[in-house]
């Protein structure tokens, strides 16, 4: 790297495919019992990664390529349907 | 091409509004001051009107106004703001990122004194305080230039990717009605263009990161090339001058050089002082005074090379500055002299003279009388001062 080939106005361009998911380097990982959730949608919305959608049958679904083990969903969840537990 | 031209009589501020809604902005984030006013309003009634489909936002200060067209120029938005005095300085904190990010937003100024003690009318006092913001900055002497140098500027903008101001004197050109030919829509359509930009933050395909850290190992190489951009700048600016001038018959150059030739005393000025110097400057022709003006348009980036050679033959030379470099000369007369220290062979008298801070008057005769006097370059003067 030099002045003059140094990214134009510090505007850094990012391959998706290189990128490194935030789920790789988490520590606990969040488990949803599908049987007591309600699909209240509080941990979708509490989620700071977004990562959590419902499934077919209205359940939270956790994608686990972005989840980085926070636990908000586990904290929130009004039925404690969630329980974080060591990734494996 | 002159033919399809139209003559009307507008105001600086209404000029600016004009040559805006013909370029038909996407975005124009503004909060008012005076003496910006006339050229928001005007452009504001045309947005209701439905003349042009810019989004306008109001926001709640001018440190929001920079942020919001940063914002937008970042996504992909032809961008524009306007403001004056003590918004500019509310906006430096912004200027920069706007510069360093490479985001060519347009900023109409009617500049004007700043505080304190508080003062509404003009001076450039507020441009001169941000000149060091990495903005192009160019003067405008009248309605006309105003009108003219919006199209060049964006154009300017758009092509080196930086920010540009187009500055009028708050009042003697924003407020005051003067003739001016205007272009006809598709002649400033083909002209300006539809605008792309070259990063978009809302390009999901090609996801970028806008304003990252940069440490010691590689900010000094950022600022390299930062200043390599504002050399492109100086470049570009005369070849799309030139290309403004076969549609518009009106040839702009970096500065304007009047009755310079054979002149033994000359005056450097920015802005519309400029008009009434070339008034003093035709009257003490004809009394036989070799007098001559040089007009300062292009100011961030200055034409160094090109202003010392438009000098080198003039030995005795005073800069106008409306502003105040406190504790250190004026900066145009700082510009001057550097231009003429690289011609090594030549002495020259280089006299500082400051003039209109807050809107103080500045006539023919004062001029006239300024030609007259023996210019010394030693201790700044000051034109008008009680």
């Amino acid at each position: 790297m030099n002045w003059e080939n140094i990214e134009e106005g510090a505007i850094i361009t990012h391959d998706i495919k290189k990128s490194p998911h935030t789920g790789d380097w988490r520590y606990m990982k969040p488990q949803v019992d599908k049987k007591s959730c309600i699909g209240c949608g509080q941990c979708f919305s509490f989620c700071p990664e977004a990562c959590i959608d419902y499934d077919s049958e209205r359940k939270a679904d956790i994608d686990y390529e972005i989840c980085k083990g926070c636990g908000v969903c586990a904290t929130v969840c009004p039925q404690h349907a969630i329980k974080m537990a060591k990734n494996t | 091409m002159m033919n399809n031209s139209k003559k009307i009589a507008l105001t600086g501020g209404a000029a600016a509004a004009e040559a805006l809604k013909q370029i038909n902005p996407d975005v124009m984030p503004v909060y008012p001051i005076t003496p910006q006013t006339p050229i928001v309003e005007t452009f504001a009634k045309f947005v209701a009107d439905g003349e042009a489909a810019t989004e306008m936002i109001e926001v709640e200060s001018e440190h929001s106004a920079m942020s919001a067209a940063v914002g937008a120029s970042a996504a992909g938005a032809r961008t524009m703001t306007a403001s004056s005095s003590q918004g500019i300085l509310l906006m430096a904190e912004i200027l920069p990122i706007a510069f360093g990010t490479r985001l060519p937003i347009l900023m109409l100024v009617s500049a004007r004194a700043i505080s304190a003690p508080i003062n509404i009318h003009g001076d450039h006092q507020d441009v001169m305080f941000v000149r060091d913001s990495g903005w192009i900055q160019i003067f405008s002497e009248n309605a006309q230039e105003v009108y003219d140098n919006t199209f060049i500027a964006l154009r300017l903008a758009e092509k080196v990717r930086l920010p540009a101001m187009v500055i009028m004197d708050g009042f003697q050109t924003s407020h005051s009605v003067e003739n001016l030919e205007i272009l006809e829509n598709s002649v400033v359509k083909n002209f300006v263009g539809e605008y792309q930009s070259k990063n978009n933050l809302l390009d999901f395909e090609n996801p970028k990161s806008f304003g990252p850290v940069s440490l010691p190992n590689s900010y000094f190489e950022f600022k390299r090339a930062q200043i390599e951009a504002m050399k492109e700048a100086e470049t570009e600016y005369k070849n799309i001058c030139h290309e403004y001038g076969k549609i518009s018959g009106r040839n702009y150059d970096y500065f304007e050089s009047y009755k310079l030739d054979d002149a033994e005393k000359a005056i450097v000025v920015a802005g519309s002082t400029a008009g009434t110097a070339k008034m003093a400057v035709d009257e003490l022709r004809e009394q036989g005074e070799k007098v001559g003006l040089l007009k300062i348009k292009l100011f961030r980036p200055f034409p160094y090379d090109k202003i010392a050679e438009a000098l080198k033959n003039v030995k005795n030379i005073a800069v106008f500055d409306r502003t105040v470099s406190f504790g250190s000369k004026p900066p145009i007369y700082s510009e001057v002299v550097e231009c003429l220290y690289m011609i090594r062979d030549t002495k020259y008298i280089i006299q500082p003279y400051i003039y209109g801070l807050g809107g103080r008057e500045i006539f023919k005769e004062d001029i006239k009388k300024i030609f007259q006097e023996n210019w010394d370059g030693k201790e700044t003067k000051y034109i008008g001062l009680k």
